[in-house]
């Protein structure tokens, strides 16, 4: 045990874990927020909380954090190194830590470009690698980047992301396994629609045993209507939807319903691929939706972690 | 060598419009071979301006010539006489060059023309192509010669990132993703295995980051004997 999180509690008991995701408001008031946390507290072991996800300014992921923690659940707080060099993100994970959290999760983050501050200057100090690399040895040499002492104690249960579905596809196992390397414990993956590239790609980390040495969460996000869809597969950077999946949801008299289904149909493949771990669930603007497919996936009720 | 692009004609007319006697004033080196501020772009600036504040009934005059380097002392000395006949001079030079004359010579008013954007090279006629930051600390030899500093949009080092499709970056599919390049390189090479060492954080203070640089070279500097 590494920082005895929930998260990790629930990983090494080796059941398939469900962890879900909120994204924090465009503003302070968080009480929607914390009403879908609310939703899905029997249903999901811990949340992510993202960081100005698309490079959208939010409310920060560690106060939306924190305030988890006073509810009693169990956040994940996302840390992209895009908006912050190495001063900053380690005095925020040390601050994360004194307000509770045990849980960080390691991303480049999408290009400023992308958000709502086209004009800002995009950090980029260190990268994801180093990120991850950086915080283990925050936690486990007690040494800062730069070389100086962590006083006191510290814990974390650290986290990468990976996307089967970037290219060039053959690095994608090769650059997994580089973050397991660098100290990533667990890793949850792009949203998975093209499940025989993730079969191939799940191939491969078996074949070097990967999945052994990292718990890997398959990310799954349902489709709410034909437009999100198409708004995914052309807009969002890192994520490949299918022609087929597309035509199917086209197709489809009830779209929502169509888009659940899809959703339950990856998570029931996924429990049977070897090496998954679990699922990651990023239901966002669509939260509500969360407890039925862990029900309808027969995930449901979760074991006491 | 060093790329600019003219800064708009009306940003320029409006610098201008409260002096008589104006100057475009060009270099002929870095900014003439990328078409931005040699002596033809010069004197073409100053011509639109003549029309410019002709039509807007602003008076005065706007000349222009061109000098060999004016980012060099020995270069500017020759006319400076000349440039002290002006209200303004607009110096279609990079960035550097503006501020050599500014040093060399205070007592100048002395604008921009263009705007600097970066270190490269013409890839075809009318294309030119970033490809150093000048970062104080090379990597081109872990990464095959393709710099990721400058030419991946986070300047990863132990890239690619999750964008990067098709060998585009996620920033435009009008832009290569350098990680793409530098790992088919290294795969021609037979070399993809060094991608598994994890590089470390960048050593910034010795690029921009550490407050403005200055090479001192000690072994060719003149002793003046002073
Ligand atoms: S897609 Fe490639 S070039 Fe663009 S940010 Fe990612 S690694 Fe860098």
């Amino acid at each position: 045990m590494i920082a005895g999180s929930k998260l990790e509690r629930a990983i090494n008991s080796g059941e398939f874990v469900v962890t879900g995701e909120l994204g924090p408001p465009k503003g302070a008031d968080i009480e929607e927020m914390k009403h879908h946390a609310e939703g899905m507290r029997n249903h999901v072991e811990a949340y992510n909380i993202t960081d100005n996800q698309t490079a959208i300014v939010r409310t920060s992921s560690i106060a939306c954090g924190a305030t988890l923690v006073q509810m009693g659940l169990e956040p994940i707080i996302q840390i992209v190194v895009r908006d912050r060099n190495r001063i900053c993100i380690q005095s925020d994970v040390l601050g994360a830590h004194a307000l509770g959290v045990k849980n960080t999760l390691c991303l480049a983050g999408d290009h400023q470009k992308f958000g709502n501050e086209p004009q800002s200057k995009g950090v980029y100090d260190i990268d994801s690698m180093q990120l991850i690399k950086g915080l283990k040895d925050m936690r486990d040499e007690k040494k800062f980047m730069g070389g100086d002492e962590v006083e006191g104690d510290i814990s974390y249960f650290l986290g990468a992301v990976e996307n089967p579905f970037a290219d060039p596809f053959e690095y994608r196992v090769d650059r997994l396994e580089k973050k397991i390397e660098a100290g990533a414990s667990f890793i949850q993956t792009q949203c998975i629609f093209d499940l025989d590239r993730f079969e191939r790609w799940m191939e491969l980390v078996r074949e070097r045993g990967l999945h052994k040495r990292c718990a890997i969460l398959g990310g799954v996000t349902p489709m709410k209507s034909l437009g999100a869809a198409r708004y995914m597969k052309n807009n969002v950077s890192g994520i490949t939807i299918p022609d087929a999946l597309v035509d199917r949801l086209k197709g489809a008299e009830k779209k929502k319903e169509e888009g659940l289904k899809i959703a339950i149909e990856t998570i029931e493949r996924l429990k049977e691929i070897e090496g998954v771990a679990g699922v990651h669930i990023m239901a966002i603007a669509w939260e509500e939706v969360v407890p039925e497919i862990v029900e309808r996936a027969g995930l449901y009720p979760r074991p006491k972690f | 060598m060093i790329i600019a692009e003219r800064k708009p004609l009306e940003e320029i007319a409006a610098m201008a419009a409260p002096y008589e006697k104006v100057c475009v004033v060009g270099c002929d080196t870095c900014v003439a071979v990328c078409m931005a501020g040699g002596r033809k772009e010069a004197e073409e600036t100053a011509a639109l301006l003549r029309i410019h504040r002709e039509k807007n009934n602003i008076g005065g005059v706007v000349e222009s010539f061109s000098i060999e380097r004016q980012c060099e002392y020995e270069m500017i000395e020759e006319h400076m006489e000349k440039m002290k006949g002006y209200d303004l001079v607009i110096s279609v030079a990079c960035g550097v060059g503006v501020q050599t004359v500014v040093d060399y010579e205070p007592s100048l008013k002395v604008v921009p023309g263009l705007n600097t954007t970066s270190f490269g090279y013409p890839v075809e006629q009318g294309v030119w192509k970033e490809n150093c930051l000048g970062c104080g600390n090379c990597v081109l030899h872990l990464t095959m010669g393709i710099c990721p500093i400058t030419r991946c949009a986070k300047s990863i080092l132990n890239g690619p990132c999750g964008g990067s499709a098709d060998g585009k970056c996620e920033i435009s599919k009008d832009v290569e993703c350098a990680w793409q390049l530098i790992h088919d390189r290294l795969a021609s090479f037979g070399r993809v295995g060094d991608l598994a060492e994890i590089q470390p954080p960048k050593d910034w203070s010795v690029s921009h980051h550490g407050g403005p640089r200055t090479s001192v070279r000690e072994d060719v500097r003149i002793d003046r004997g002073e």
